[in-house]
């Protein structure tokens, strides 16, 4: 497989030896292609982008697979609206599913009910829908970790990653809707918790409720606006944003991973045209096909075992989607008792309390490229992904986020870890509340250290080798394992790393230390104190030259690392 | 522990059968039915008589044993409870064949609540206890076989299903966590019989659906919508157990984007 070098100066590739033999005896495409291009000038558009380049680890794919499975969503969602009323005029059922026959429900309910089994295809669309929504999300979820995890959002990418993360918030708020829209129990029951959310909110609560609702919940309001929401709002903000997202990504470029030929200044892979676009091709239908499978084998959201909403019932294991799971596990996890009274006025913090730190929590997640660029202090540009061990803070401060995502994302499903593994569910939540707290705590801590052990192996590797496992008697009896060195190319992807130091504060102008700039260089230094510098080319010729990293004698001749401590 | 004990469900269903079929046919059945077993029945009439009192007299003196060998330390001799158990005065024979036929009783080492496991006793035995402690005093008795047919009214049953027993029991019967490690089972596979007792005897956490909460036909409503789900496996495809989102949520992240992933590391690893 060759690869190919997109220079980032962008200097004009040389020109194909096929495109000078078409131009010769022009066929009908080229013809056509020319056509076009003469009242459009798109050429310069479809050279640039085919001729962007694609690095070859498979964590670059993840974005991809969000992509097809939003391309999914837009086919079968535009099906599913030439048959779905919007609308909670009451009907009677009247159609094929027996256990739902004379029972009274929305016009919504019904035409979903209606999709589902007199639309040929119906189930199966629908099927789809939800299963690519969910993969969509949860694609997109790796996908931002992926960028987190390889410090991708550093400059210049922090505004695509901003852009990436509205993209995220879109996606949950499409799910939302979309899992809605049909009225059955299930939904109903989600949206009576974010009227619920809604009217927890101090003072304001309650008429934003009503004006969402438009009256009293439940109300005949609520479907037809999530719909405009859903099929009209939602998506075309989301398109333009997945627009502009990938636009900055074709102007940025990708990351690359270090290897040999892999700089800061190029990027290696392969071109999108011709090779690359073809597996782009195929892997949409791999995606395609994987949702396809699963839609027609699997059943999702069986709005006919929930039946139509009716405020009064709620059936024993009431969960949203996936993806709106950590907001349910908040809930599930705020003492009950948490609130205070002042005079006659009860405030409850069952809800504020949970609503501001996934509030802060989203805000952390979409500010994170600026503050980790403020602590650090570093303005360079960056196009070098970052192997996460070589960021030992950050990828620690990312498994605490992860941990104490999933912990909230556990707990919206404490229920069922009660009934499935025998416990009750207060211990469920006891426990998981514990962790809610420690969990990220340890998650930081044991990452930490297990990056800077990994630097600090990769170091002894690059500067003395692997062991081979061989041991040799020497002449004079002594024995010794014989340490095998890396090729230059291997070694490469150890050492080709940036150093960090904590930042240096200095006085301003006024030869004052401003209050923010102490906590900024307290910051850096957390961040930075704990690291292993890359080893640099005096100490590999030091290591080589002096002969010993060939052999290693059975005495420890550990090398001074540069910790911190 | 006297759960209310209530309305002869046979009397009370009777009224609300006739409704349903059609009088001829009720008629001509009972015909047939005169005509094929009514000479042979006759001829028995009076032998058959005096047996069923011997037998029945039979059956709670072997009950009054087994009883007293199995039940009486917990529930006293005379059914009068002691400190670890109820009394058992006036529960019918529902709920002693609920108990006895799901293994739930004898009680087996102290858990959150008494569980189902393999019945201890036959059939017969099972009969044996509850005429013994029906003959103490009465209570609802062994649902008719009328309503336990599973071809009343699903819809119906769907809907009563949903207000009453799907907060504990799940939309779907799929079960759910009560508090303290308690739990309601799921309700897949259940005997009519066993669903029709639980509703009117109201085992542990479960509360008492008595003739005047859910009718006799009603009962047979809510049997028959279980029934179906038993019977007509989802129209989706694989119901993942019927968990709703966390199965769904679960099996996403696992199958769907496990075998994405995969799929990205081979074509990634092929490009080298
Ligand atoms: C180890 C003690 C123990 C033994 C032995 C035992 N039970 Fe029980 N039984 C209990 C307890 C405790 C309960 C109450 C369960 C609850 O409601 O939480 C109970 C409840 C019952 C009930 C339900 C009462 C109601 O209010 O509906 C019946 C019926 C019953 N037992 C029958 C029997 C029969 C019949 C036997 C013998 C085969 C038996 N039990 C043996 C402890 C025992
Ligand atoms: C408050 C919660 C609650 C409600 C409401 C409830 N149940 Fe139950 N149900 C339980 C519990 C708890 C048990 C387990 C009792 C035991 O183990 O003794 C149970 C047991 C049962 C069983 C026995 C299952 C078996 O496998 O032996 C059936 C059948 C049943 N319920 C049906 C129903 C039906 C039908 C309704 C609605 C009319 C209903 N339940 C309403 C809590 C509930
Ligand atoms: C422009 C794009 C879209 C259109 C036109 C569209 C259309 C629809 C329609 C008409 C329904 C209701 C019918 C039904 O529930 O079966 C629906 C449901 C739904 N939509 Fe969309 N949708 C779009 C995008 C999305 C996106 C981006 C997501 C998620 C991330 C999403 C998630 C859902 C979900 C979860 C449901 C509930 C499905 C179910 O009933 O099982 N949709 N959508």
């Amino acid at each position: 497989m060759t690869t190919t070098t997109d220079t980032s100066a962008g200097v004009g590739a040389p020109e194909a030896p096929r495109s000078t033999a078409l131009a010769k005896r022009p066929s009908v495409t080229a013809s056509a292609a020319n056509y076009i291009d003469e009242r459009t000038s798109i050429s310069g558009l479809v050279k640039e982008l085919g001729r962007k380049i694609f690095p070859d680890h498979w964590s670059f794919m993840l974005g991809e697979v969000a992509l097809y499975s939003f391309i999914v969503i837009l086919l079968t969602g535009t099906f599913l609206t030439f048959f779905f009323q919007a609308s909670q005029t009451p009907v009677v059922y009247d159609g094929t599913y027996l256990p739902l026959k004379g029972i009274n429900m929305s016009a919504a309910m019904n035409s979903t009910l209606h999709i589902s089994f007199d639309i040929r295809g119906g189930l199966l669309m629908r099927q789809v829908h939800h299963w690519a929504a969910l993969l969509f999300v949860a694609s997109i979820g790796l996908h931002m970790l992926r960028i987190f995890f390889t410090g991708a959002f550093r400059k210049p990418r922090e505004l695509n990653w901003m852009i990436g993360f509205i993209l995220f918030i879109l996606a949950m708020a499409e799910g939302f809707t979309g899992y809605s829209l049909p009225d059955d129990l299930l939904s109903g029951n989600g949206l009576r918790i974010i009227d619920g959310l809604i009217k927890g909110l101090p003072i304001v609560g309650t008429w934003i409720s009503y004006l969402l609702f438009g009256g009293e919940f439940p109300g005949t309001e609520i479907v037809g606006r999530l719909y405009t929401l859903h099929i009209l709002l939602l998506p075309a903000i989301l398109v333009a944003a997945l627009g502009v997202h990938l636009v900055l990504l074709v102007i940025n470029k990708h990351t690359q991973f270090a290897g040999p030929g892999k700089t800061n200044d190029n990027v290696v892979g392969v071109p999108i045209m011709p090779v690359f676009a073809a597996k782009a091709g195929g892997f949409f239908f791999i995606v395609f096909g994987v949702i396809m499978l699963m839609a027609s084998l699997f059943t999702i959201n069986p709005i006919w075992t929930y039946g139509p909403y009716d405020p009064s019932p709620i059936s024993a294991g009431t969960q949203p989607d996936w993806y709106i799971g950590f907001a349910d596990g908040a809930l599930r996890l705020v003492p009950s008792d948490w609130g205070f009274m002042i005079g006659d006025y009860t405030f409850s913090l069952n809800i504020v309390a949970p609503v501001l730190v996934l509030g802060l929590f989203i805000v952390a997640v979409a500010a994170y490229p600026f503050i980790e660029g403020w602590i650090t202090g570093d303005k360079r540009e960056h196009h070098i992904a970052d192997r996460p061990r070589n960021a030992p803070t950050r990828t620690a401060i990312g498994a605490a986020g992860v941990t104490f995502y999933a912990v909230l994302w556990a707990a919206a499903s404490s229920d069922l870890i009660a009934t499935h593994f025998l416990l009750s569910i207060e211990g469920v939540i006891r426990t998981l509340q514990i962790t809610l707290i420690l969990g990220p705590i340890v998650a930081y801590q044991i990452t930490k250290r297990v990056c800077l052990a990994l630097m600090k192996k990769d170091r002894e590797i690059a500067l003395h080798g692997f062991e081979s496992g061989r041991i040799v008697r020497l002449p004079g009896g002594e024995y010794i394992e014989v340490h095998e060195q890396l090729s230059d190319y291997e070694r490469w992807r150890l050492v080709s790393f940036q150093d960090y130091k904590p930042l240096m504060i200095r006085p301003n102008a006024q030869g004052r230390i401003s209050t923010l700039e102490r906590a900024r260089g307290a910051m850096s230094s957390w961040f930075f104190e704990d690291r292993i510098s890359p080893v640099t080319n005096t100490e590999l010729e030091q290591a080589h030259g002096a002969g010993h990293g060939a052999v290693e004698t059975g005495s420890a001749d550990g090398h001074e690392i540069g910790t911190g401590h | 522990m006297a759960k209310s004990a209530s309305q002869d469900p046979l009397t009370k269903g009777r009224v609300r059968k006739q409704g349903r079929r059609s009088p001829l046919a009720s008629i001509a059945l009972i015909l047939i039915g005169l005509v094929a077993t009514g000479g042979v029945y006759a001829l028995f009439t009076t032998s058959a008589n005096a047996s069923t009192t011997a037998a029945s007299s039979a059956l709670t003196t072997e009950g009054s044993k087994l009883f007293q060998a199995n039940c009486a330390t917990c529930h006293g001799m005379n059914l009068e409870g002691t400190k670890v158990a109820p009394s058992l005065i006036g529960v019918g024979a529902a709920s002693v064949d609920f108990q006895v036929s799901t293994g739930r009783m004898p009680a087996a080492a102290s858990g959150p609540q008494e569980e189902q496991k393999p019945s201890q006793f036959t059939a017969q035995q099972t009969q044996a206890l509850y005429t013994f402690v029906a003959s103490k005093a009465p209570g609802p008795g062994i649902p008719s076989k009328e309503y336990l047919g599973g071809n009343d009214n699903a819809a119906q049953g769907a809907l009563l299903f949903r207000t009453n027993c799907a907060m504990c029991h799940n939309v779907a019967g799929a079960g759910g966590a009560l508090t303290e490690g308690k739990f309601a089972p799921a309700l897949t596979g259940v005997k009519a019989k066993t669903i029709y007792e639980a509703m009117e005897t109201g085992p542990q956490n479960m509360p008492v659906f008595n003739d005047k909460n859910l009718t006799p036909m009603q009962k047979a409503d809510v049997i028959t919508y279980l029934k179906y789900l038993d019977n007509n496996p989802s129209p989706g495809g694989l119901d993942l157990g019927n968990l709703g989102p966390v199965s769904e949520g679960l099996f996403l992240w696992i199958f769907g984007l496990g075998t994405i992933v995969g799929v990205t590391i081979w074509l990634t690893a092929k490009a080298n």
